[in-house]
């Protein structure tokens, strides 16, 4: 068994999401360059190159890439042995939150209907997942709403078949066109349940770019999506043009004889990613 | 180079404007989105003193994040305009002249740009770094309870644009999309 202070977890996580919100991953930044010189537009080049400019910007100022700093979705991998101490872990990562955003956008409402803003971007929003050994994994989304707005979710029946799969995903994209601020990265998730093919969806947005699939059926429809979402014309913010996606990520979950569940989350061009191993 | 427009916008300025073209924009805007609006909205239906004046302004969708220390504003590019939609129209007749934001607006509001002589700009999302420092002040004018989502007076300075729809009835983001669409 190995003992965990949650005091070090509230350091570290608040530490990381105040980095990610002005330093995007490299392989986004290194799929953005190859997008670039794959962009058939003038306009759709040009806004890739501001969209670069801006990130390099914003990590040498240390200052957000974006306005909306996002809601804060922590992904937790919590080893069986591993014991905390020092007080509560979920009480710790909203605190750790809370820390991160006192310099960042408060875009938290805390009651949906009332729409009151919370003050501090919490709650956080925490997937637990209990696992083998004594290692904790933290992987953050710092999710932009503009993106998340356009995401869709349907249940449908087994007969709507793999092609009917790939319509749904192809019409969310057509119908988010420019508002989603592509180029997108684009989530999918397939089977599980209501509840389940959400996560599945969202997690497939913590995948690196430029990594396929492991299962060969399943990178196949990946490169099949992408191409289909690339001929839409929609283009880097709608503006026209060739990338109207960087990458589709498939995820795939059991699901019931009765069912062909179906989620598509869509990660806007300012991926704020990151995980950490304590 | 981009052509200089002023803000607020003058008459002759909104029917000049094409879409498509790209302008960079000086002078006074006004930063409100969702929550604001809705407060607007509801105001001018009570007849109420707005905190902001309308005839040919420039209202700019943004919720910026703070200000670093010393800075003017924080990161500050533009959010989803199809969210203002439904209150989009009552400004229009009032004279709003410009719309800044990102993404598709609907039938409504294109058909209003026309009807009233208005013009819907696109600033690049997520370019919102950048795009802070062509703002050189910002004052809160009304609504501070709403944190980012305050009404703020914005002086900008070149700040870069693109006309997505002009009062003519041209539309960029549509015809950018059929320029390269090969998909069925």
């Amino acid at each position: 068994m190995r003992t965990v202070d949650v005091r070090d977890v509230r350091q570290a996580v608040g530490d990381l999401l105040r980095h990610s919100a002005h330093s995007l991953p490299e392989d986004y930044l290194e799929a953005m360059r190859t997008a670039g010189r794959q962009e058939r537009s003038p306009t759709g080049q040009e806004v890739i190159e501001l969209l670069l400019e801006n990130a390099a910007y914003a990590e040498a100022e240390t200052i957000p890439t974006c306005q909306d700093t996002g809601m804060a979705i922590l992904f937790v991998e919590v080893g069986q042995d591993v014991h905390f101490s020092g007080g509560e872990i979920h009480a710790a990562l909203q605190d750790a939150t809370r820390d991160a955003y006192a310099d960042l956008r408060k875009s938290v409402v805390s009651d949906p209907l009332l729409r009151v803003n919370s003050g501090d971007n919490t709650p956080a929003l925490i997937h637990w997942e209990i696992v083998g050994g004594d290692g904790l994994r933290i992987s953050t989304l710092q999710k932009g709403f503009g993106a998340e707005l356009m995401s869709r979710v349907q249940m449908f029946p087994p007969a709507i078949g793999e092609e009917g799969l790939q319509q749904f995903v192809i019409d969310t994209v057509e119908m988010a066109g420019p508002n989603a601020c592509p180029p997108l990265i684009v989530g999918v998730g397939i089977g599980g349940s209501l509840d389940t093919v959400g996560v599945a969806a969202k997690k497939a947005l913590l995948r690196p770019l430029g990594t396929a699939s492991p299962e060969a059926h399943v990178a196949e429809l990946e490169s099949k999506l992408l191409d289909a979402l690339n001929g839409l014309g929609i283009g880097p913010q709608g503006l026209g043009g060739v990338v109207t996606a960087l990458a589709v990520h498939v995820e795939l979950l059991a699901t019931h004889i009765a069912a062909l569940p179906i989620a598509v989350n869509l990660n806007c061009s300012a991926p704020r990613r990151a995980t950490l191993e304590l | 180079m981009a052509r200089t427009v002023q803000a607020p916008l003058d008459e002759a300025t909104v029917k000049s404007l094409r879409a498509g073209e790209r302008v960079v924009m000086t002078g006074t805007i006004y930063a409100a989105r969702d929550a604001a609006h809705k407060r607007l909205v509801a105001a001018m239906e009570r007849g109420e003193v707005l905190p902001l004046p309308l005839a040919g302004q420039v209202i700019y969708y943004v919720g910026p994040a703070p200000a670093k220390q010393g800075a003017v504003i924080g990161p500050a590019g533009p959010t989803t305009s199809g969210r203002m939609d439904p209150y989009t129209l009552p400004l229009l007749e009032r004279g709003v002249a410009g719309l800044i934001g990102k993404g598709s607006r609907s039938e409504e509001v294109k058909q209003a740009l026309v009807q009233h002589g208005a013009v819907y700009f696109g600033a690049v999302g997520g370019a919102s770094a950048l795009l802070a420092r062509q703002i050189r002040s910002s004052r809160l004018l009304a609504y501070p309870d709403l944190l980012s989502e305050a009404i703020r007076e914005l002086e900008v300075e070149e700040f870069p644009l693109f006309v997505l729809n002009d009062c003519h009835g041209g539309d960029a983001y549509q015809a950018a999309r059929e320029a390269y669409r090969s998909s069925p």
